[in-house]
């Protein structure tokens, strides 16, 4: 394996960074598109119903069966990358609008009431109260969100999509433990470098979850 | 009568949770163990049915060991009732209240019908028993609890903060509700508690511990007012003993005046007629029911018009209630009512006080004020 | 294009003969059912009894670190070891039911786990206190108040296998992803549509009748508001990914 790694050095961290991007972008755009969702399913039990079960209902079609289905939809074609980044922003906001609703509800009734008493908002106070207390939970929701998408982007590979999921299928069919292994340990390492990331970033923007810790 | 022979406790992180723990609790009567958070008072509880095994020492029950009995039988003979009720949330209510009689054997329908008049027993009649616990307040729910322990009739019951997690109102109603139920069946009861008010209220004997597992006092509620051992027993009991101590002393034959009274719908001519001081009490069939002013009503008395700050003390009463009756009342006279809340007559204050002067406190052991000290009465 | 993938769904002559629908949608459910089921035999019996005796917790965590393995590397390393020392269809079948019931047992374990040692303190302790020993306070307490959760790993678990199975069709074996392999091998994007189709209906269908049944089994006073926010908030232990 490590000399499989080592004459394939260049090319494994390309299709790296491809998979990055295929994992990585999703998850941005589902961050987006679930923190409003997610707002919008606590304001009203069946927009909660709506929107949750429905997400819930996506994230049960199997990802091959997603990837092969996009081009209907989007009018791409089957090797088109964009079906796997719309794919997995599905998958993303099934996962977190749940999430986010249930962060948000998750801050205290008081910290609320008292937000209100001084005065903010109810957009301020969104990004200034509630949302910065329910980033830890958030941030668990999408740690899930991106080990499962690395996961996930490398079944694509079945359809000749870029990425680190190719050395499985090419591995498999040279019958080449070193190129299967690659794969999957290539998979793995990128799954902890987003965990990581996420957990970083979580602790610099929430510096009071640090005062309680110590 | 459960009796707790030099017990002690200590976890596997070498914390001391009872030290040498000594005293009886009496068939039929309710003993209170009450204390600071870290008293080891719940600890002392869960060994009497085996929940927690003691380090050292004997717990018997009616003089039969705990330890020689199997622990799940053991259990089954024992009620238990706990902060959160602890109520199986899979469970329909009358499936939860069933559940002992159905684990000694008992046929489900038995069971069943056993479930349902204990339910009522405890005041949740008709169609609560076909509820989940999810749809009963939290009141509800601790009765609920109470009813399942008592549902296969166990002569000792446990009892570890069982009001403790509901608002002071149904608190008060549950204590009472408690105290008639027990008047009714005379359970051998171990109550803990870190509220001294509802353990004077409750225990027939008070067993007061300390940080660090220990028995401070042991004593009956009058007792324990009048004569806190040490400074820690003083501290927790608390302010006011002298007045809340009342509560314990029976009244004596107060001085009653006779007390003229008017039905409702007398005029105000004949009020004013009736009045000697400007207060006048109203009462229905010899029922005593507010005071009113005759100098300033118009019309014939209705309810509405009634005074109904004054209190109504009953003769057979504790003293605290008659001089409250004085204290609260508007003419200064405290109304007196029999049994049945029959007008007996009116007492004043300073009469009430000269009554309270009267009588005993209760007379202190000469072992609390030896000066081997503080554990002598329990040790003895 | 969504008008010739519905006149090839409802071909009729795709639905017969040992290649057609029919055969295929059997093979997947085979495949799939007898997973979860061995998966679950295996996975509910250890997973209740770490949640009740509170020990060895570290089998549900390795547990979990298993989900982040991709399934098609998994997939292809089982089947590689298999293929020598297997012979016919079993070189194939073998290895997929072992991926499957592998892939299937965290949500499994993580459900039964979660939902034995998430039972209400007080009930348990009032358990014991009523005098019920240790296997009736699982089976009469802990169990049925773990039903939500056992359930909701019971569907992760099921829609993780159909859609791992779908993508076992990449080393030769059958079930409805032969429509979406066979259909890229011959470029033919009408059979994978197709294909892709009939095996999210399957998902939605298996997990629809998987919650009714969840309707029924699970006991009333379980179904309240309180018990379902629970349920939310440990639906991240059980959740798989849709990985396949």
């Amino acid at each position: 394996m490590l000399s499989f790694i080592h004459g394939h050095w260049s090319d494994i961290l390309s299709r790296a960074i491809d998979h990055a991007w295929l994992a990585g972008l999703p998850l941005l755009l589902g961050l987006a598109i679930s923190l409003p969702l997610g707002w919008l399913a606590r304001r009203a039990s069946w927009l909660r119903v709506i929107l949750v079960g429905g997400s819930s209902l996506l994230y049960t079609i199997p990802s091959l069966a997603l990837f092969v289905l996009m081009p209907i939809v989007v009018k791409t074609t089957i090797t088109d990358p964009v079906n796997v980044i719309i794919a997995m922003t599905i998958y993303t906001v099934a996962l977190l609008v749940r999430t986010v609703a249930d962060a948000l509800g998750a801050v205290s009734d008081e910290t609320r009431q008292a937000a209100i008493a001084m005065g903010y908002t109810p957009i301020r106070r969104f990004f200034g109260v509630e949302l910065p207390l329910a980033v830890p939970v958030i941030s668990a929701g999408l740690r899930v969100a991106a080990v499962s998408n690395v996961a996930i982007v490398s079944v694509a590979a079945l359809l000749g999509i870029r990425q680190l999921g190719f050395y499985l299928t090419d591995g498999y069919q040279l019958n080449y433990w070193a190129e299967v292994w690659t794969g999957i340990v290539a998979c793995l390492v990128l799954a902890l470098i987003f965990d990581v990331l996420i957990q970083a970033i979580t602790r610099v923007i929430t510096p009071w979850q640090r005062a309680v810790a110590s | 009568m459960i009796r707790f022979e030099q017990v002690v406790k200590i976890y596997a992180g070498g914390q001391t949770a009872v030290d040498d723990l000594t005293f009886e609790a009496p068939t039929g009567q309710i003993t209170v163990l009450v204390g600071p958070s870290g008293c080891g008072k719940t600890t002392s509880l869960r060994m009497i049915n085996r929940m927690i095994e003691p380090t050292s020492g004997h717990i018997s029950i009616d003089d039969e060991d705990v330890q020689s009995v199997n622990a799940a039988r053991l259990r089954r003979g024992i009620g238990y009732v706990i902060q959160n009720a602890g109520l199986f949330p899979n469970k329909r209510v009358v499936d939860n209240v069933a559940t002992v009689p159905i684990l000694l054997g008992a046929p489900r329908s038995q069971a069943r019908t056993r479930a349902r008049e204990v339910l009522e027993l405890v005041g949740l009649p008709g169609d609560f028993a076909d509820r989940w616990p999810s749809q009963l307040s939290g009141g509800q729910q601790q009765r609920v609890g109470v009813a399942r322990a008592l549902a296969a009739d166990p002569p000792v019951m446990l009892m570890d903060e069982p009001f403790s997690a509901v608002d002071p109102v149904v608190r008060e109603q549950l204590q009472d509700e408690f105290l008639r139920l027990q008047r009714e069946l005379g359970k051998t009861i171990v109550f803990v508690t870190h509220d001294i008010d509802e353990a004077l209220k409750l225990g027939d004997q008070i067993a007061v511990m300390r940080v660090g597992g220990k028995l401070a006092q042991l004593a009956d509620p009058a007792y324990l007012l009048a004569h806190p051992i040490d400074d820690f027993v003083a501290g927790f009991v608390g302010r006011d003993r002298g007045y809340r101590a009342l509560t314990f002393a029976q009244t004596p034959a107060l001085p009653l005046a006779a007390e003229p009274t008017v039905p409702l719908g007398t005029t105000p001519q004949e009020a004013r007629a009736a009045t000697r001081d400007g207060w006048l009490l109203v009462a229905d069939h010899g029922r005593p029911v507010g005071w009113v002013e005759p100098e300033h009503i118009t019309a014939a008395i209705e309810p509405a018009m009634l005074h109904r700050g004054g209190t109504v003390a009953r003769a057979t009463g504790p003293l605290r209630a008659a001089l409250d009756a004085a204290l609260s009342s508007p003419s200064r006279r405290g109304v007196i009512t029999d049994d049945d809340g029959i007008l007996l007559g009116t007492v004043r204050a300073h009469q009430v006080l000269e009554a309270i002067e009267a009588t005993d406190r209760p007379e202190v052991d000469e072992a609390d004020i030896a000066p081997a000290g503080p554990t002598s009465r329990a040790d003895r | 294009m969504i008008a010739q993938v519905w006149r090839w769904l409802v071909d009729g002559a795709h639905w017969q003969g040992g290649t057609g629908i029919a055969q295929r949608l059997l093979e997947h459910l085979e495949y799939s059912g007898m997973s979860v089921l061995i998966a679950a035999i295996i996975a509910l019996p250890i997973g209740a009894f770490i949640g009740h005796a509170g020990r060895a917790k570290w089998i549900i965590a390795v547990a979990n670190a298993f989900r982040a393995i991709p399934s098609l590397g998994l997939l292809f390393v089982v089947a590689m070891w298999f293929v020598s020392r297997l012979q016919g269809d079993a070189a194939y079948l073998v290895p997929t039911i072992i991926v499957l019931v592998i892939l299937a047992m965290p949500p499994l374990l993580a459900g039964a786990y979660s939902g034995v040692s998430e039972v209400d303190p007080a009930a348990r302790d009032a358990a014991y206190g009523m005098g019920m020993t240790h296997r009736q306070v699982l089976t009469r307490v802990e169990l049925p108040c773990a039903l939500p959760l056992i359930f909701s790993g019971l569907r992760s678990a099921a829609l993780q296998v159909i859609a791992t199975a779908t993508i076992a069709a990449s080393i030769s074996v059958g079930g409805l992803g032969r429509y979406l392999i066979d259909g890229l091998a011959n470029s033919d994007y009408t059979e994978m549509a197709g294909g892709a189709v009939l095996v999210a209906a399957l998902a939605l269908v298996v997990d629809g009748v998987l919650a009714a049944l969840q309707r029924l089994v699970v006991p009333g006073g379980l179904r309240t508001a309180r018990s379902a926010r629970r349920r939310r908030r440990a639906s991240a232990v059980t959740q798989a990914s849709p990985t396949g």
